[in-house]
């Protein structure tokens, strides 16, 4: 990548097709969806996990499909989690990224990134499970109480791809509202950082909107 | 609520869509990505490309059509066929296979769900079972494209790939499947009281009530089917806004 782009030294000047956003890499999962959703949208992303890169990025994005406790200690252990904390840019986690921004995880009882002062919780089936609701809450389901900036008013009940076993709490960095067994935070944002427990890279049109935002911020 | 998911099965032979009707009769269907494309436009929730390819040079030309599946398409897909050790799951998952799914490679070899759901997570695992209904209430499980009946028993089967690590179970009828009379719902709604992972529910579709059907009586999570929607017999909006009106949660 080069240092500088020509004579801009502020990246606020930066048109949003040059500007240089970073895919944190690290040992989970498929970061490719994330890369080839972008370029779907017109923008290039680089996969990265050199700590100087990721700080200088315009945009970051941490994605994740994995374990907390391991994927934690392979933050630790490579510095990435100090990195990751004291961005100033917008950096948007996605899954089990969203997760290891909050402050503890049930899965593997892990202390995670402390951004969001939330726990992440496994999923309880219901006593009596009539429904037969499921673990992993997997497919398509609606995002509620939609808050800008990166949900606009048209992604108001919108559908969207979810995978998981653990989820976060409502709370007061809450921005989307998704019920699965009972509500939860599908979404997250405080500062800079913002959070979705769905894939939007796997969420057909609507994701594309909503990376598209981020991407705009 | 989180909605029933439609997803077509696109089988694949030497990078282009075949389907065979019982296994047997095999026409082309025309370019997979195109018609993957065509299908996520259209509203399905989630993509399955088997690769029925039993070749070298053909398996190279699968990983490339993942690439491209990958690149052109937005919504989740799975992959399966001929995938029996770790590095074939690797290949597809560096390929940008959301997941992949084993069918006869674990019966022979059950390990390789643990080892699959370890390395790369139960949700990239999906443990594909094909069966045959038995004289008595046993459904046996097949392998080769039902073509060999195993020492397996349906039930304890599906239970064992959930204990194994699977994220999801894909339950093909082999009595139902080309048949186009509807799915197994009786099977596979034992199946979904028994386990708690999501059910894909495969084989029999041939009407829009068949649908409605699998995820009542079946209480199914999937609903999978292939040619119904390759010979556009039923296209896929007008099945959702069907399943809609019914009552059933649907993406629109």
């Amino acid at each position: 990548m080069v240092e500088k782009m020509d004579d801009s030294s502020d990246s606020g000047l930066r048109t949003p097709d040059t500007q240089n956003i970073v895919i944190i890499k690290y040992n989970a999962g498929n970061i490719r969806s994330v890369t080839n959703a972008l370029v779907r949208l017109g923008y290039e992303a680089e996969v990265t996990a050199d700590p100087k890169k990721i700080k200088e990025a315009d945009k970051v994005i941490f994605p994740g499909v994995g374990e907390a406790s391991t994927t934690m200690a392979f933050l630790r252990n490579t510095g990435l989690d100090e990195v990751i904390i004291n961005l100033k840019q917008p950096v948007l986690g996605i899954c089990l990224g969203m997760q290891l921004m909050c402050s503890f995880s049930e899965e593997g009882s892990v202390d995670c990134l402390g951004i969001f002062d939330e726990q992440v919780k496994k999923f309880q089936l219901p006593e009596t499970n009539l429904q037969n609701i499921k673990i992993p809450h997997m497919g398509w389901n609606k995002i509620t109480n939609v808050k800008a900036p990166l949900f606009d008013s048209s992604l108001e009940g919108e559908y969207v791809y979810f995978v998981h076993s653990y989820y976060v709490a409502m709370g007061e960095h809450t921005v989307t509202t998704t019920n699965y067994i009972h509500p939860y935070s599908s979404s997250l944002q405080r500062d800079n950082f913002y959070a979705t427990q769905f894939h939007p890279e796997k969420s057909g049109e609507v994701g594309e909107r909503i990376l598209a935002n981020f991407l705009k911020l | 609520m989180l909605a029933k998911r439609i997803i077509p099965c696109l089988d694949i032979k030497n990078g282009q869509t075949v389907k065979g009707v019982k296994f047997v009769e095999i026409k082309e269907v025309g370019d997979p990505v195109e018609l993957g494309a065509l299908y996520a436009e259209q509203g399905a929730d989630e993509l399955v490309f088997l690769d029925i390819t039993a070749t070298h040079e053909g398996r190279k030309t699968f990983v490339d059509l993942v690439k491209r599946i990958a690149q052109n398409i937005n919504i989740p897909f799975t992959v399966g066929g001929g995938i029996s050790e770790l590095s074939d799951a690797d290949a597809l998952l560096n390929a940008g296979a959301d997941k992949i799914s084993v069918n006869s490679s674990a019966v022979r070899n059950p390990q390789l769900i643990n080892d699959l759901a370890q390395n790369f997570g139960s949700q990239f695992v999906v443990a594909a079972i094909d069966a045959k209904h038995q004289q008595g209430n046993d459904w046996v499980v097949t392998v080769n494209g039902g073509r060999i009946p195993t020492d397996k028993l349906l039930f304890p089967w599906a239970k064992e790939c959930e204990e194994r690590g699977a994220g999801e179970i894909l339950f093909t009828s082999m009595d139902h499947d080309g048949v186009k009379q509807g799915f197994a719902n009786e099977a596979l709604a034992k199946m979904s009281n028994l386990l708690s992972i999501p059910i894909i529910a495969s084989g029999g579709a041939g009407a829009m009530e068949h649908f409605k059907d699998v995820f009542t009586h079946g209480k199914a999570d999937a609903g999978l089917a292939a040619s119904i929607f390759h010979f556009k017999e039923i296209p896929i909006p007008e099945l959702k806004a069907y399943l809609n009106k019914e009552g059933i949660p649907m993406r629109l």
